[in-house]
């Protein structure tokens, strides 16, 4: 009986995303670049870190035999772009349930209690979103020694403010509501209030805003790569594929492209389902 | 006399605005017998439902703050200073509420069966059967109170969602929560107000019958009098944070004593009488951070005299009267006079507000 209601809404969600063209043209790709990322050992022609006779393999155009060619150490591009894909997919998702989670909390605590705690909390916020991000990276990154862990930590911990800022908002409205304060009536605790009756009806804009996020965070890991200061050769991320191309970019224009695109549709996916899912899950709209 | 279940002595809630103080509710005292229905009467904005939270203590403080002074009792044990534990306790068990508007006072993504269940699970309201395990005991007393409401199928509505109900259904739904922990006073703030007027009716015979059964006191807020002429017993009729007149329902139809009870019930439409217009006070009530001087009535008060300059005290309105009013009138019964709120003299419209 329950789980039938909330079937029902599930359906009419889902019926109002399905009509969202790009949405279901994003979360088709998201679905098959998750499909080809788990799949990689099977579906990679070659092993993304083999180097063989460097000289005759390397800086090879796309081919039948190398699809997307060949870097300047003779590993077969295709496959590191699959492999890269694992990385960059898992740092992405990883760092932004690090985000959401944080943020989550901090807003919710910030919005339900209010007073001293919600200014000096929200204070620090502001203080944090107002250093550029990419050099809140770089800092934190050069205090360490970089690795994935650090790299998939820093961004959870660094991403977390927009969301907080949401949540904070949201409860804020919430807590008004009438069955807050019907709750309160019924003698309810705080804590089980802010847990049970207020927290999930902020849910949907951090379901968007965690799509959305995850399109941000997978460009930041692939900057910091970029850089240097992210996923360290010889594991293939593609931020680190663009950098590695970076020198042969007029010669050998695929080392750099093919990873690029592989940011920018993944980007964009997530962006499109994050759309799509804004869209479907606004209770304003009745459809 | 018994003692009361509920004894409010000068209470007084101010807010603080950028206006100034707000004085939303301004030294009231009332009680509340055992198993009695009040009506607490009066327009919008003067106070009625800060009075219902305050008894509560659930008022946000700051910007708002009950004032030294202000008493309120449930069975002696004084709540103003009660802490917070104890409070919880009082909420839901001894004193629950229900509100105005049933489409937003139900968790949207609980099933109602779960928003019962979880009221009889705070307050442990349900008793177990030998060897059944107590999840399985408060969903058939939730069962049992979505059946006692009126609720049809109730196994089976026990899994629907708010917006599958219709208002009714949903403030039917409010009552089982409240009356489910088993209180002994109901606080009623607008039940019906949103609902339409068959709808009404049936809520208010639900509410009539089960707090017979559960004699559960009841302090029903509201502005409509033909609710109140309906259920009440008493009547207290509030105006600019204070009470004006407290009656017996019988007496306050029969004899209004406040020239404003005597308004609101002549703006009641009367199927009986053909009027152009219906009668109606004249203004509007002023606001919380600048009472009138004096009686704070005299700016609308179509019988308004010098001595309403001075504030009148709420007194008896005779020496052998259950009855009290706050207004010279009584001491001057001649100078109600003239067509009072008649359609045929329209009252001027800008004194409102001015001393």
């Amino acid at each position: 009986m329950l789980s039938r209601a909330r079937r029902e809404r599930g359906r009419e969600t889902w019926r109002r995303f399905r009509r969202h063209r790009q949405a279901i043209l994003g979360l088709a790709l998201i679905l098959l670049l998750t499909g080809t990322a788990l799949l990689a050992p099977a579906l990679a022609p070659y092993d993304p870190d083999a180097q063989t006779d460097i000289v005759a393999t390397r800086y090879q155009a796309p081919s039948v035999s190398h699809p997307m060619g060949t870097d300047r150490f003779g590993r077969d591009i295709f496959s590191r772009v699959l492999y890269g894909a694992r990385i960059s997919l898992s740092i992405g998702l990883l760092a932004i349930l690090i985000a959401i989670t944080l943020g989550t909390a901090i807003g919710a605590i910030a919005g339900f209690f209010g007073g001293p705690l919600d200014a000096v909390l929200m204070r620090g916020v502001d203080l944090l979103l107002s250093f550029p991000r990419l050099v809140l990276l770089v800092v934190l990154v050069a205090l360490f020694e970089p690795s994935i862990v650090l790299v998939t930590l820093v961004l959870g911990l660094t991403g977390w403010m927009g969301v907080s800022r949401i949540v904070r908002g949201q409860v804020l409205t919430v807590r008004e509501m009438e069955f807050v304060t019907a709750a309160r009536v019924l003698g309810f605790g705080r804590a089980r209030i802010l847990a049970r009756h207020v927290l999930p009806n902020v849910l949907t804009p951090v379901i968007v805003a965690a799509t959305l996020g995850i399109g941000n965070t997978i460009l930041a890991e692939a900057a910091l790569s970029f850089l240097g200061l992210g996923v360290q050769p010889p594991t293939a991320s593609w931020g680190n594929m663009v950098a590695s191309g970076r020198d042969a970019m007029l010669d050998a224009w695929w080392i750099t492209t093919f990873p690029g695109l592989a940011i920018v549709f993944t980007v964009m996916a997530f962006n499109l389902v994050g759309d799509g899912l804004r869209d479907a899950l606004d209770p304003r709209r009745v459809a | 006399m018994t003692s009361p279940l509920l004894e409010v002595r000068d209470l007084r809630t101010y807010f603080a605005t950028e206006r100034g103080e707000a004085r939303a509710v301004d030294g009231i005292s009332f009680q509340v017998q055992e198993g009695e229905t009040v009506a607490l009467v009066g327009e919008s904005g003067c106070g009625k439902s800060v009075t219902a939270l305050s008894i509560l203590r659930l008022l946000p403080q700051p910007p708002g703050r009950l004032l030294a002074g202000s008493s309120v009792q449930l069975r002696g044990e004084e709540l103003v200073c009660a802490t917070e534990s104890r409070l919880r306790d009082v909420r839901g068990g001894e004193i629950s509420m229900i509100f105005q508007e049933p489409m937003t006072s139900l968790n949207p993504l609980l099933t109602i069966g779960q928003q019962v269940s979880e009221a009889i699970r705070e307050h442990a309201a349900m008793s177990t059967a030998p060897g059944e395990r107590e999840g399985v005991a408060i969903r058939r007393a939730a069962i049992e109170w979505l059946d006692r409401v009126g609720i049809p199928d109730p196994a089976h509505r026990y899994g629907h969602y708010p917006h599958q109900l219709s208002g009714g259904m949903r403030q039917r739904v409010m009552i089982a929560m409240a009356l489910s922990t088993r209180p002994s006073l109901l606080i009623a703030d607008e039940p019906t107000t949103a609902l339409d007027v068959t709808v009404q009716a049936q809520i208010l015979e639900l509410l009539a019958s089960l707090q017979r059964e559960l004699e559960t006191a009841v302090l029903l807020i509201t502005h409509d009098l033909c609710v109140v002429a309906h259920v009440a017993d008493r009547v207290l009729v509030m105006y600019a944070g204070q009470i004006v007149e407290e009656a017996s329902v019988d007496a306050l139809f029969r004899s209004p004593q406040h020239p404003y009870t005597e308004g609101l019930l002549q703006a009641i439409p009367d199927l009986d009488e053909r009027r152009e217009r219906l009668a109606e006070i004249p203004g509007n009530v002023p606001r919380a951070t600048a009472w009138p001087p004096g009686c704070r009535f005299r700016p609308r008060c179509p019988y308004a005299w010098s001595r309403c300059r001075d504030a009148p005290d709420l007194g008896p309105t005779g020496p052998a009267e259950q009855a009290s009013v706050r207004c010279w009138l009584v001491d001057e019964p001649e100078r109600r006079s003239g067509s009072g709120f008649g359609w045929r003299k329209p009252a001027s419209r800008g004194a409102v507000g001015e001393p």
